[in-house]
């Protein structure tokens, strides 16, 4: 037992359609030394419908989840990688401290509650508690030449008196792991801005309107991809992005990394592990823009001898 | 004692609800109480001349009126007691209307209140003794701190009234804030071209003494007989020589020290003179870019002086002025913008303050009064004003209205239209601010004559888009989202207490609000004293305000010294403390906790004892809570009269 | 016949209501529109933010609850970050929403129903099982064609689990809901 293990939640979408983010994200723990004990049977947080229809529904959802992990042993803090259970957590956890809203919750469920752990995603444990520093250390395969837009969607760091994390305008956390993987961040203005989230079914108009914008804002500060760390925005811009371009008529072809692919592929890890097959807009021309430059798994050069 | 009591019906205000004549027919029975009266207007002439007759006519030594609060009549009172031949001390007030009749309206509850009230004031007033205040010198001379408008305006003020004038400020030159600005609103008059003559003025008025780049270090003293130790600071250079020529600037290789005069606009030399017309017009070293200072080498700066005035030893000093008043005048500020990360938190070079778009709009600025971006060097054509910018905002502790911002805005949007006709200048604001005189005429004259678009709502974000700015408001007339690509956004921030401000006011012992702004002795009737006698405020650094008031305060806060130094005497307020020798033991505590450090251990026969400075003590008590002895006493509360009070109304 | 937005009918206990379920005072707003200037649906929606919040505060309750920002917004917390009053938006814009369905006041059926339709998917699976969540949408709403043209890929790149990952304790979640709709009987 390392003296990294959380409690993990996954999210639902890591069953399905973030099944690449979830993957990654297990890889990127475990090559790092983070140990995942996933909250036996936890349940869906409610995402947007639960608090959108009843704080108190809402919250009972949640706090099963707490409870769950609360009773594990030995766990340092519960992590997601799913910025938008990340919030339902935290904010349900920040409200339980009222007696009269938690009364309200302990009456939907069978048990009182009282949750202690520290909530972050997985991305606020690797940049807070690791540091980009013990991220390049694994490094064997740098990014060098590969050009990213570092895109942190509207949950991350907002608001910031809840999660707590980064700066809230202009977040660095990725734009530092992103570095220290060797690839080149760009400038990118729109880091905080929503694609849409869960529109994307009942107004498409909007979202990829939205993501549009997105994807204008990184191919114009010259990014040959965008890394994510949501899996919302994710699907937005990627799986979407065919859609994008019929509505807007653009012709993005822009890869949307998971930021746990990045980190997995440039500490040694295959194409076929970070399930880069699952994204929809091919990674390959990015990828392509990869120069190879010597590192500990290229043979060096021989020494010439002197004459020779 | 003889003692009359007045019971004053004040109208119907205390009459309606308290039985007047039954309060003064009980006072009768109180001891020593040898005459009662009510009346209808005490305070009144008539009210007056009648406690003057009962006092000749019954040989009265002390009296009591029962009226309104001291804080109204005490004065008033005082001053018929000594008319009337007494020591102004022998009187008591009991306050039967702030404290009864306003209260509630029961009269028989209201008039046994009273009457409890009035022999309580009895009471006290048989213990009273006349107390008689001591006079002091002045030292007719005063020290302004800040060479501001508001400063100079009131350092000329007291130099024409004949009163010497020390003026001490802490940058290079003397002209503050205004100095900076291009032009003034609403008349549009260039800024230099009416402060220029005030400081000209100030240099070579007989009566005034200017220490530039000069702070103060530490004040002593009390109205009247302060001793401030100011630190002139090193400028490497000796005033006394240099001619301000400006042959060290242009020979000076160190070109990227911080522009400070220039808000940071460019950058400039580290030897230099701070601007054309500056008073006084000397060469000042920035010792961390200059390269002798740091590394040992050049020296360009001494070898082209023709008046050899570099003097790279030179070190700060301290000068002693002794004056008899103070006046703080050091201004302001402005917000730091790089706190509104949502407008880039100062990383995006063409979103800039108002006070550096001040600068660039000037001839005599960095860029020769061409408005240029930070950042290529182009003239902007889209340039967005967003107002508002740290001010009115809970969300980063500045809730408060800066109160000139509105005004500057439309006069920087009016001259863009000048510098740039083929400009297109907009304007986020949620409220038009503009109460002085041709102040709103001149708002709407941006709006309807210079073209300039003003919409109301705020700034959500600035994002930088093709090396432009796209600016995301809201106009809420509309009920719009509104998207303007700009070429520049000028950010009207807002005002903050001068940096220093606090530690400067703890010196000068006096009080600040939360926001660093000096305190005025009452909001409304003292806006240019404070609670410490003879300290006065004058300008911004009593809160934001314009160039009219700030000239208005610095007049004012002289006229305040004026008249303090039209007596040739001051007299000290003899409800002080006082160290009765017997009981006092000299344990000192008194002296430790006394906040104003008028407390001073001497000797009395070989023994430590205390001894209070009259003249600095504000007679607020603590010494007397303090001492163990019991052997200071406040005068006029001393421990017996409070405990007299006490007694008289637990009388059970 | 705007009749709703006159100010003779201002309905105070909608707005002390609003108040008291969101724990934020609506008379700190000063309708700066700073919450409208940075809405990623601003556009899309009929009332900006700031009017909601005006007729909150004016106590417009009908054209309040049936207002379609308030179910367009995105909740992405760009208003309650910015608010320079320190007002949780947000907030108040779910507070709304919950008295709007409550009240079954909803401009937009389609958001509803989807939410509905996800709920749906929770209490039955305790997670949600994104097939189920889409096919009840359409039931719901017809909207037959609903993303049609992501299915082929998204199934192709094994996405779209055709079977649903429940937890095994059912029961539990199925009681929170069952109490809930208890007690908001």
């Amino acid at each position: 037992m390392s003296t990294f293990t959380y409690a993990y939640y996954p999210g639902c979408s890591a069953m399905g359609t973030s099944a690449e983010y979830e993957a990654s994200t297990r890889a990127l723990c475990s090559r790092l030394g983070i140990t995942l004990m996933e909250i036996p049977d936890w349940n869906c947080c409610g995402s947007t419908p639960a608090h959108a229809t009843d704080h108190t529904l809402a919250g009972a959802l949640v706090a099963r989840n707490l409870m769950l992990a609360e009773q594990m042993p030995d766990v340092r803090g519960i992590i997601t990688p799913c910025p938008s259970c990340l919030k339902n957590l935290k904010t349900t956890q920040h409200r339980l401290q009222r007696p009269a809203y938690r009364a309200g919750i302990e009456a939907l469920l069978d048990y009182p509650v009282q949750s202690t752990l520290p909530v972050k995603s997985v991305l606020q444990v690797i940049a807070e508690d690791f540091g980009p520093q013990r991220v390049q250390e694994h490094v064997t395969r740098p990014l060098t030449g590969m050009k990213v837009a570092p895109y942190y969607g509207c949950l991350m760091s907002r608001p910031p008196d809840v999660m707590a994390f980064d700066d809230h305008e202009n977040p660095v956390a990725l734009d530092g792991l992103l570095a220290a993987l060797g690839a080149t961040v760009v400038p990118y203005a729109m880091k905080v801005d929503c694609c849409g989230a869960s529109l994307a079914l009942t107004r498409r108009d909007i979202v990829t309107s939205l993501s549009c914008r997105l994807l204008d804002a990184a191919a114009e500060a010259g990014a040959h991809a965008m890394a994510t760390a949501c899996p919302m925005c994710q699907m937005n811009l990627d799986m979407r992005q065919q859609q994008i371009n019929r509505d807007n008529g653009t012709q993005f072809h822009m890869p949307v990394f998971y930021y746990t692919q990045l980190v997995g592929l440039a500490t040694g890890y295959t194409a076929a592990e970070m399930g880069l097959d699952k994204l929809c807009v091919s990674p390959a021309g990015a990828l392509a823009c990869i120069t190879p430059a010597a590192g500990p798994d290229t043979a060096p050069a021989q020494p010439r001898e002197a004459g020779a | 004692m003889n003692i009359g009591v007045f019971v004053c019906h004040c109208g119907s205000n205390i009459a309606g609800t308290v039985d007047t004549e039954k309060v003064a027919e009980a006072a009768r029975m109180y001891p020593e109480v040898r005459f009662a009266t009510d009346t209808m207007y005490a305070c009144s002439e008539p009210g007056q001349e009648g406690i003057i007759s009962a006092i000749r006519e019954h040989g009265l030594d002390g009296v009591v009126v029962a009226s309104c609060t001291p804080r109204m009549h005490e004065a008033t009172f005082r001053r018929t007691l000594e008319r009337a031949g007494l020591n102004r001390y022998m009187f008591e007030m009991a306050n039967i209307r702030e404290h009864v009749s306003w209260i509630g309206k029961d009269m028989e509850a209201n008039t046994s209140k009273a009457m409890d009230l009035v022999r309580i004031a009895v009471e006290k007033l048989r213990r009273n003794t006349p107390l008689h205040p001591r006079k002091f010198d002045i030292n007719k001379r005063v020290m302004v701190i800040g060479g501001g408008v508001a400063g100079i305006q009131a350092a000329l003020d007291c130099a024409e009234g004949g009163l010497e004038v020390v003026l001490v400020e802490r940058e290079p030159t003397i002209g503050g804030k205004m100095a900076k600005l291009d032009k003034t609103f609403p008349t549009v008059d260039c800024s230099s071209c009416i402060l220029g003559p005030k400081m000209v003025d100030i240099a070579q008025h007989p009566n005034i003494t200017l220490y530039a780049l000069s702070e103060v270090e530490s004040v002593n003293g009390f109205v009247g007989n302060f001793s401030v130790n100011i630190r002139r600071k090193a400028a490497y250079v000796d005033w006394s020589l240099c001619t301000g020529c400006g042959a060290c600037e242009e020979k000076c290789p160190a070109r990227k020290t911080y522009d400070k005069f220039n808000e940071g606009i460019g950058r400039t030399t580290a030897i230099k003179i701070a601007f054309p017309q500056a008073i006084p017009k000397k060469a000042v070293i920035t010792p961390e870019t200059c390269i002798m200072l740091t590394k040992g080498k050049c020296g360009n700066c001494a070898k082209v002086c023709p008046a050899g005035a570099i003097q790279f030893d030179q070190k700060d000093s301290i000068v002693t002025e002794e004056v008899g008043a103070i006046i703080a005048a050091t201004g302001y500020d402005l917000f730091d913008h790089t706190a509104l990360g949502q407008y880039g938190g100062g990383r995006y070079a063409d979103v800039i303050t108002s006070l550096q778009y001040e600068r660039m709009l000037s001839a005599s600025g960095p860029t020769g009064g061409h408005v240029k971006r930070p950042s290529d060097g182009a003239e902007p054509k889209n340039i967005v004003f967003i107002q508002c910018a740290g001010s009115r905002d809970k969300s980063i502790g500045r809730p408060y209205c800066s109160g000139f911002c509105c005004m500057y805005t439309a006069k920087q949007a009016i001259l863009t239209k000048d510098h740039i006709p083929d400009s297109q200048s907009y304007v986020f604001y949620m409220d038009i601010r503009s109460p002085g005189k041709m102040y709103d005429e001149f708002t709407r004259r941006a709006m309807e004559e210079y073209g300039a678009r003003y919409i109301r709502g705020r700034v959500s974000a600035i994002q930088p888009r093709g090396g432009r700015y796209l600016v995301k408001g809201a106009d809420t007339l509309l009920g719009n989202q509104v998207e303007i690509e700009a070429d520049m956004v000028v950010l009207a921030v807002g005002v903050e207490s001068a940096k220093g401000a606090s530690e400067l006011a703890e010196k000068l012992r006096i009080s600040y609000d939360s926001y660093g702004f000096f305190m005025e002795g009452h909001p409304k009737l003292k806006p240019v004293e404070t609670n410490t006698a003879g300290v006065y405020l004058a300008g911004s650094c009593q809160g934001p305000k314009d160039i009219p008031s700030s000239v208005a305060q610095g007049g004012a806060a002289a006229s305040k010294v004026l008249s303090l130094f039209s007596r040739d005497k001051l007299e000290s307020d003899p409800q002080v403390s006082a160290v009765s020798l017997l009981r006092c033991v000299g344990c000192g505590k008194c002296r430790e906790t006394c906040p104003f450090g008028a407390i001073e251990m001497t000797e009395f026969r070989g023994m430590p004892k205390a001894s209070v400075v009259e003249t600095v003590c504000q007679g607020c008590g603590i010494c007397a809570v303090t001492c163990p002895q019991g052997a200071i006493q406040l005068q006029h509360f001393t421990d017996n009269q409070i405990l007299a009070e006490v007694n008289a109304l637990c009388r059970y | 016949m705007r009749d709703d937005r006159t100010i003779r009918r201002c309905d105070a206990a909608f707005t002390q209501s609003v108040q008291q379920q969101s724990e934020q005072n609506m008379a700190l707003c000063y309708q700066c529109g700073n919450c409208t200037a940075g809405c990623p649906v601003a556009r899309a929606s009929s009332t900006p933010v700031t009017q909601v919040m005006r007729l909150v505060q004016a106590g417009q309750r009908e054209a309040a609850l049936g207002a379609d920002s308030i179910w367009l917004c995105a909740s992405c917390e760009t208003c309650t970050t910015r608010c320079p009053n320190d007002i949780d938006v947000a907030r108040v814009m779910d507070v709304l929403r919950h008295m709007a369905r409550r009240e079954n006041h909803v401009a937009e059926k389609n958001i509803r129903d989807f939410w509905d339709a996800f709920l749906e998917s929770v209490e039955k699976h305790g997670r949600v099982y994104e097939v189920g969540l889409m096919a009840a949408y359409v039931r719901k709403t017809g909207r037959f064609w609903t993303d049609a043209d992501l299915a082929p890929a998204a199934l192709g790149k094994g996405k779209l689990p055709l079977r649903p990952h429940p937890v095994t304790d059912k029961e539990a979640i199925r009681q929170i809901f069952r109490r809930y709709r208890e007690r908001s009987a």
